[in-house]
């Protein structure tokens, strides 16, 4: 499965600043990491801002600062600021797909619909506080790194 | 079962309340995990947990597991976690298996749970296995979230199922 480009960079850019809420970032600053154009950066940093996840601040030396709840947020609830994940998004029997009425259209579309919602289960049980623990695996480090206190149970 | 009092560490990390004890289970827990039981799933299952704490407290007790959370000051039971190690068929190593944890609705967010999945993943440890699975309903947020945040993925086993017509 692929995300979309605005998906993914919503999610890097959270990862980036919830693994410190306390720093700002430019949208230069995140751009340059992951070498994203600035323009495309702002339009989806606008997403977040209204839906609350990161906070603008103006001025010299501002940027943004995560202002979400790192671990109540998770990948799916990211990914659908940008696109519709919803259960049968690539669903054969959409409007418009050959041969959904036949026995082998409904027959695919039944796997199809399985595989989404795997999806939607994995991505929405994942939050940003878990990922920066798997993104520290990543890196080799300790996840004790993070500021973000992550999930107790 | 010198694991588990490792895990009884002062403080959490996060909150200044006490982490909670955790030990094995004593056939004297019946009542309260019964009560916990049907706080959280609103059934009364008396007869299942008395035959789960019948075995999970005297057979095999390398291999099964059966850990109850309590507070530091009151003695009161928050939480219970058991599981076991096991082989499996379809060429699966034996491994620690997690099959059932819950945690008192007012002791959550405050380690309990981490401190009993911490628990039995030392017990296994201990057990020899280097590999813990559970299996969670996959629109069960809660359950999904919680193990995720404890670092699991999912393993390499798709569970199947069939309508018995």
């Amino acid at each position: 499965m692929r995300l979309q480009v605005a998906s993914q960079l919503a999610i890097y850019a959270l990862l980036e600043l919830a693994a410190d809420p306390d720093r700002q970032l430019s949208v230069g600053e995140i751009g340059a990491k992951y070498g994203i154009s600035n323009h495309h950066l702002a339009k989806v940093m606008n997403v977040l801002g209204r839906a609350k996840l990161v906070r603008s601040v103006r001025g010299v030396g501002g940027g943004y600062h995560f202002s979400g709840n790192a671990r109540r947020t998770t990948l799916l609830d990211v990914i659908e600021l940008f696109e519709d994940f919803g259960a049968g998004r690539s669903d054969g029997n959409a409007a418009g797909a050959p041969g959904k009425t036949t026995g082998e259209g409904r027959a695919l579309a039944e796997i199809l619909r399985e595989i989404d919602e795997i999806a939607r289960a994995t991505l929405g049980s994942i939050t940003i506080a878990t990922m920066l623990k798997i993104v520290e695996r990543h890196r080799g480090g300790s996840p004790a790194r993070a500021n973000v206190i992550a999930g107790r149970g | 079962m010198p694991s588990a009092k490792k895990q009884n560490r002062n403080h959490s990390k996060d909150q200044d309340r006490p982490l909670p004890q955790i030990r094995r289970v004593q056939m004297d827990d019946l009542d309260g995990i019964i009560a916990l039981d049907q706080r959280v799933t609103g059934l009364a299952k008396r007869g299942y947990w008395r035959d789960i704490l019948e075995r999970y407290g005297r057979d095999r007790r390398s291999e099964l597991f059966f850990l109850v959370a309590e507070t530091q000051d009151q003695n009161k039971l928050i939480g219970f976690i058991f599981g076991e190690i096991r082989a499996w068929e379809f060429g699966s190593a034996p491994c620690g298996w997690v099959l059932a944890l819950s945690v008192a609705p007012e002791a959550r967010l405050h380690g309990v749970g981490e401190a009993l999945f911490e628990a039995i993943s030392a017990e296994f440890k201990t057990g020899g296995v280097d590999k813990m699975r559970t299996m969670v309903a996959r629109d069960n947020r809660l359950h999904l979230l919680f193990f995720r945040g404890e670092g699991m993925i999912a393993g390499p086993y798709i569970e199947l199922e069939k309508d018995l017509d």
